[in-house]
């Protein structure tokens, strides 16, 4: 082997060749059948993609570097799905450029916050979350009730979705900021248009409790009342099947 | 500096300058109703600065004809120095994240001084900043005294050093505004990433330029794990971080990748960022300071090659033992969980080398801190590593994962191994690059030397306690089959370990304060008489890899 190598150690190109080549194969044998084999994510009938509104939110939430504390994946563990829900499904997450799974958990898991607090309870954790929670470590987002939300980019950004795979139609492109407004403001004209495009499961009311301005307190509720909540299918499985039981310590 | 370029060099430089400013100028112009607005005038800023300084030089005499003789050190003295700063900068932030952990309210309700903000200006200053600069400015004195060789031109040295540097600022200054991708450890935005990949080809090519002219028949150890670290960094933030933007005149992209696959992406891009990155980088280092400071060749040239090909190969199936027990399949997860396991052979044979090395060299432990920086920066690897593999198992990673253990793992490498071998290495390499008999200060490398041990100690003990408690509340059961812990319960038992972590960090950061101190005079003073100042790398001539 020595000798071998030796040889090897003589040509720079050599060398540099042989390192992208054994470096590659591990990628390439674990990443690249996960496009390919159709079981990598399962296909359900109900899934829906984000309302502007809630991509808005999602950008927020993004944006504030919330997935450094927050995980939004349910493991296949008791005490989770005990704790939490039941476990997070890969087509929940089939519309999230990026993925937010997370790594750490210095609060609690939120991919089923989605619906399990009023709007008000949301805005109030936000401006002060030690409000509401006394020993919470969260800073306060007070100054997301304080900014407008931006809008007159948001087709764009649903065209940019679309480009990367998730299904926007044109009309939903067109009327992106039209709805944003909408969905935000329940008792406009323009409000059906947001139901008729998103289905009328679709939350549209005045999350930060003011329908008059859209902040980005509305934005970023607005998606955390959708997390875990695009599709009923992982509320279908049986929770406790495949679920495997945590180590019983005391 | 400047002087020591040619006229035309200088002419170069400044038309490169001037390109990154009317490059800066437009993206600021495009972006001008977004946030990118701020970073196009970051550019403009950064680009103006560089082309006043060449202006006020340009018309200086030209530079020796000798310098060809010489190696070229000036981007790799300037490197140390941005080296250092970045360590302050990171270091400091560190322990601001640290805090806000203990006490919320330090954020002053100021969106920018949010832990989601700080904490990635915080990684992105450390492991770029910090550990990229130092990476940047020891490869290019490795490469030339292993390849008895200068660097080819005068130019791209500057052009990688300083637009690796405007990528980082770039990148931490976005955080602030509130520009990432979220992709932890690739936060920075499309703009930044294409121009680190300009940045990254210009290093790979002076790299492999150097060792074209080498005199030396072989490439010696060090560098190949310097060309690993190079091209798979370049091949991992590629394919990370493609995506499509909103527009040209929008911060924002989204990524190609979504869900499954993208959770898979980004873990092998993030642990092999560890991989590649913050371990063979460093052990690029390992291999030429450690032997040379300690006068002695590298133990075994054979487990050299073990080392090297086993952490090229298996590192790269281990990212998916990041996502056990999720909507990954469940094939992929056992893959990465075995390869993590298998990977604890070639990690160990790097420590067990750089050890080995020392027999015969434990005085010089003794009485040389800076050594004994490499040394310790070696047993944490070993450590590391170990815990690493051992992490990485199923059962184990149920009760690790999303808890501080991780943050333990993670800062036992980065303090313990990363940064201590970086200290060491600028000690020895400090005072040979501005011609000193030795640092300013041997007492205070001694105190930074234990300020560094006894600040990653308590931070390690502190997190360790902390993360093995929360992952126990979280799965307690009591009598009646219930749950015994609300998650807020297992949140404020952590507080005492979060208040030790953030003295933890501030006892290292102390130390690296006090280090960049010891530097700035040892540039600043002491000069040697001209006829004392023979190479502290006795003549330049490499190690000869043998067994």
């Amino acid at each position: 082997m020595p000798e071998a190598h030796r040889k090897l150690e003589r040509t720079a190109v050599g060398f540099v060749l042989a390192i992208i080549g054994v470096s590659s194969i591990g990628g390439l044998v674990e990443i690249a059948p996960l496009f390919t084999i159709d079981e990598t994510v399962e296909k359900v009938e109900d899934m829906r993609v984000y309302t502007p509104l809630e991509l808005a939110g999602r950008n927020i939430y993004i944006r504030e570097g919330c997935y450094a504390c927050h995980s939004q994946m349910i493991r296949t563990l008791r005490d989770e799905v005990e704790r939490y829900g039941p476990y997070s499904l890969a087509v929940e997450s089939q519309y999230d450029h990026p993925m937010l799974w997370g790594s750490k958990r210095t609060g609690p898991d939120l991919a089923r916050v989605g619906g399990k607090y009023s709007d008000e309870w949301h805005v109030a954790h936000l401006v002060d979350p030690r409000a509401v929670v006394p020993q919470s470590k969260m800073p306060a987002y007070a100054w997301l009730q304080r900014n407008a939300l931006k809008t007159d980019d948001l087709p764009g950004h649903l065209t940019a979705m679309r480009r990367v795979g998730v299904p926007y139609t044109d009309v939903m492109i067109e009327n992106a900021t039209r709805d944003a407004f909408a969905q935000a403001y329940p008792d406009s004209d323009m409000a059906e248009g947001v139901a008729e495009r998103y289905g009328a499961d679709t939350n549209i009311r005045a999350f930060d409790g003011d329908p008059g301005r859209l902040t980005e307190m509305d934005a970023l509720v607005a998606y955390l009342q959708i997390v875990g909540q695009l599709t009923d299918a992982a509320h279908e499985k049986r929770t406790g099947e495949q679920v495997v039981q945590a180590e019983e310590t005391e | 500096m400047i002087a020591q370029l040619t006229i035309t060099e200088r002419h170069i430089g400044l038309v490169l300058a001037g390109l990154v400013t009317l490059m800066g100028a437009a993206l600021g112009i495009a972006g001008r109703n977004d946030v990118l607005a701020y970073q196009g005038l970051l550019i403009v800023v950064f680009g103006a600065l560089v082309m006043i300084a060449l202006l006020r030089n340009l018309d200086a005499p030209e530079p020796y004809e000798s310098r060809l003789a010489e190696y070229y050190d000036d981007p790799i003295r300037f490197g140390i120095v941005l080296t250092m700063l970045w360590a302050i900068f990171g270091m400091f932030v560190g322990v601001w994240v640290a805090a806000l952990l203990a006490w919320p309210e330090l954020t002053f309700d100021a969106a920018w001084a949010s832990f989601g903000r700080l904490r990635p200006a915080h990684t992105t200053g450390v492991i770029f900043g910090f550990g990229g600069n130092a990476l940047i400015a020891t490869s290019l004195h490795v490469v030339q005294r292993t390849s008895r060789a200068r660097l080819p031109d005068q130019v791209s040295p500057w052009f990688v050093l300083l637009g690796y540097n405007l990528f980082c600022l770039l990148a931490v200054s976005g955080y602030f505004a509130g520009i990432t991708q979220s992709k932890e450890y690739a936060e920075p935005e499309w703009y930044a990433d294409l121009w680190l990949v300009v940045v990254w080809v210009a290093y790979f090519a002076l790299y492999i330029r150097t060792l074209a002219r080498r005199k030396e028949p072989h490439i010696y150890v060090a560098n190949w794990y310097f060309m690993a670290f190079i091209l798979v960094v370049a091949i991992l933030h590629i394919v990370n971080n493609l995506a499509v933007p909103v527009g040209i005149g929008n911060a924002k992209a989204y990524s190609a990748f979504s869900g499954v696959q993208d959770a898979m992406t980004q873990w092998w891009y993030g642990h092999n960022a560890v991989a590649f990155f913050l371990t063979a980088g460093f052990l690029g280092m390992m291999y030429y300071y450690l032997p040379k400071r300690a006068e002695r060749p590298i133990y075994s040239y054979r487990l050299s090659i073990i080392s090297f090909w086993g952490i090229t190969f298996l590192y790269m199936w281990a990212g998916s033992h990041h996502l056990h027990y999720t909507a990954l399949p469940h094939w992929v997860q056992t893959l990465g969980m075995t390869f993590s396991v298998v990977l604890l052979v070639p990690s160990w044979a790097s420590a067990a080398n750089a050890l080995l090395t020392l027999n015969g060299a434990w005085h010089k432990v003794r009485d040389d801190a800076t050594l004994r920086f490499m040394m310790v920066a070696a047993v944490f690897y070993g450590l590391s590593t170990f815990e690493g593999s051992f992490l990485a198992i199923r059962a184990v990673n149920s009760l690790s994962h999303y808890t501080d253990w991780t943050v333990g793992h993670v800062h036992a490498g980065a303090l313990g191994w990363v940064a201590m071998i970086t200290f060491g290495a600028l000690y020895t390499l400090t005072p040979a690059m501005w011609k000193r008999a030795r640092m300013y200060s041997n007492t205070l490398v001694e105190v930074h030397f234990w300020c560094a041990v006894i600040g990653t100690l308590i931070y390690v003990f502190a997190m360790w306690n902390s993360g093995i408690i929360q992952g126990l509340m979280w799965r307690t059961y009591n009598e009646s089959g219930m749950l015994t812990y609300s998650f807020i319960e297992s949140l404020v038992a952590m507080h005492p370990y979060y208040i030790a972590r953030t003295v933890g960090g501030f006892f290292f950061l102390i130390g690296a304060v006090v280090g960049t101190y010891n530097i700035f005079m040892t540039i600043r003073h002491e000069p040697l008489p001209l006829r004392q100042r023979t190479d502290a790398f006795g003549g330049d001539r490499p190690l000869v890899p043998g067994e």
